[in-house]
């Protein structure tokens, strides 16, 4: 997604003159397409986050658009304050691209895994979350975002190879897209570990159970109806998400249930531990959190089950 | 609209009116840069009126004393008596803190350390746009306790930005103590040459100093500057002059008689 997120953003910077690049300090064999094309519309701020959102206020108040760049807990959590105070509160078009959400930095250990940005992030009101599944999600997701008037977090993903079977570029702000459909359960998921979950249907289907997969990349605003309409049909559904399990998507999923009164049971995977300090690859993370296919059909198994 | 001509005094009766009729504090800090905030909005500020986009940019970075502000912009006319007088009601533009949703306040603040790297974006948008506006910006001397602070300060001296303007208000005064008892900022202005800056030392109760001062700077290139003002906090009442209460506490009517008074007199 990072390559996509690139060639996109310079594709766009072709268009728009406003569209300038900030980072802080990292994306090494990542942006050099903007930096080679447009070396007076970037700058590298140093390794100073706080700095970068600051900057991007005034940019973005001077009439600027101005994309600044990350590792995804880097450029969300470490300047939530000027985030919140800066172009939320002015309502300002500054874009936060934060790199490799959930475990994709697995064995950089856990300074770097973005458990909860998206959590912490979809609390303001004010602020658009786009978390794409694939390239070509981070692609559509950018040509209809880029221009909005307010602010916005991308989490983007560092894996370029994986297409999410079903999804096809599929992206509208505030609906969700339904990449795979059957009868007897629904999964909901989003970003990069959609792929464990497109998996996981299929390996569901040769043992008979046929699944609908949601994916949800549109996280603020929600897509509430989609959700309402698509639930309303299952007694049961699967939340599966890189994050801890309080705040994302699985949260968004029992807000929904709650307020609308939709007689479904709800299975949240995610990651529930508190760091300890053990890390690995992002495919020993996702098993050891229960969010790898062969766990997934495990609790889709269990689930289905009959008491 | 005011009728009134801008000054010092001026702002310091009008904190003084409005922070008693809302009974809240903050009023020391706001003496502190009333003159300040004269030199700025004396003149100095290229505004002709607040929604031009081509004005100079200001930043009370230390938005805790936005009772002044009000102040100047009431002065200035932007704010009417009517909206000076909703100050800390309820449903008001003009609380505690400024906000940017008020006519002649480019950017809310009030948590500390943001404003030099707002300030710092907005003087790189001017040059990116070339236009010839310049942003200035206002701290406390506390507030460069913010490590953001020196975040900002060292890209605005990379970038040699010329067009900016950092004023700090060195009133040796933060919320539970002297800064030399929290945390030490002897040699301010070391520490801003140290960090690439033009630096120059002030008497920020001098008007005419501060004028001098902040025309004799070349805007168009070289480093970013900043002003070091010696200030006095509670400046121009007595009682008020040094005493960390007044950080907090509203005044009873006695002592609102005799600050205003000797605000008065002394204009």
């Amino acid at each position: 997604m990072r390559a996509a997120f690139i060639e996109t953003l310079v594709e766009l910077g072709e268009r728009d003159r406003r569209i300038l690049f900030l980072t802080g300090d990292l994306g090494f064999m990542a942006i050099e397409p903007w930096v080679n094309r447009f070396p007076d519309r970037f700058f590298n701020v140093g390794v100073a986050e706080q700095n970068m959102v600051g900057i991007a206020t005034g940019l973005a108040e001077a009439g600027y658009i101005p994309f600044v760049y990350s590792i995804a807990t880097f450029a969300s959590l470490r300047p939530f304050e000027f985030i919140r105070n800066g172009p939320i509160l002015h309502r300002l078009p500054v874009r936060i691209v934060g790199v490799g959400g959930g475990f994709e930095y697995g064995s950089a250990g856990t300074t770097h895994h973005a458990l909860e940005d998206l959590g912490v992030m979809r609390t303001q009101p004010g602020l658009t979350v786009i978390a794409p599944a694939d390239s070509q999600q981070t692609r559509t997701a950018m040509r209809r975002t880029w221009d909005l008037p307010g602010p916005i977090y991308y989490r983007i993903g560092k894996d370029d190879r994986t297409t999410i079977r079903g999804l096809n570029g599929d992206f509208v702000l505030g609906r969700a897209s339904v990449i795979r459909r059957g009868k007897d359960l629904v999964f909901v998921t989003s970003g990069s570990v959609a792929a464990e979950v497109a998996e996981a249907a299929e390996l569901l289907a040769a043992r008979g159970i046929q699944c609908t997969v949601i994916v949800v990349a549109s996280v603020n605003p929600a897509p509430i109806s989609d959700l309402v309409d698509e639930l309303s049909r299952f007694s049961r559904v699967i939340t599966v998400e890189a994050h801890y399990v309080n705040g994302g998507i699985g949260s968004m999923v029992a807000e929904v249930i709650a307020e609308h009164g939709i007689p479904c049971r709800l299975e949240r995977c995610g990651v529930r531990r508190g760091p300890d300090g053990r890390a690995g690859s992002q495919r020993y993370l996702y098993q050891q959190h229960g969010i790898d296919r062969a766990s997934l059909v495990e609790t889709a198994v269990t689930m289905l089950a009959p008491v | 609209m005011s009728s009134e001509a801008l000054s010092a005094s001026g702002i310091r009766r009008i904190t003084l009116e409005q922070s008693k009729r809302a009974r809240v504090g903050h009023i020391g800090s706001a003496l502190s840069i009333a003159d300040i905030l004269a030199t700025l909005y004396g003149g100095v500020l290229k505004v002709e009126t607040p929604d031009d986009p081509d004005r100079d940019r200001f930043i009370l970075s230390k938005g805790h004393a936005a009772a002044a502000l009000y102040a100047a912009l009431h002065l200035r006319g932007w704010v009417s008596s009517t909206e000076l007088s909703t100050f800390c009601a309820d449903g008001s533009l003009l609380n505690v803190h400024p906000e940017h949703a008020l006519t002649g306040v480019d950017f809310s603040t009030g948590s500390l350390g943001h404003g030099l790297s707002i300030a710092a974006g907005a003087a790189l948008g001017a040059r990116l746009a070339r236009s010839t506006r310049r942003v200035f910006v206002l701290l406390s001397d506390a507030e460069c306790n913010e490590g953001s602070v020196w975040e900002a300060a060292m890209f605005a001296a990379h970038h040699e930005l010329a067009n900016l303007v950092a004023i700090i208000d060195l009133n040796g005064q933060q919320a539970l103590g002297a800064t030399d008892s929290v945390i030490r900022v002897e040699s301010m202005a070391d520490r801003w040459i140290e960090f690439g800056w033009e630096t120059v030392e002030a008497d920020g109760h001098d008007v005419a100093e501060m004028t001098r001062v902040l025309s004799s700077f070349d805007y168009g290139a070289g480093a970013p500057h900043v002003v070091v003002a010696r200030t006095i906090f509670g400046r121009g009442v007595s009682y008020m002059e040094r005493q960390l209460k007044w950080h907090y506490l509203p005044m009873s009517e006695s002592e609102y008689r005799q600050a205003l008074d000797e605000v008065t007199s002394a204009a």
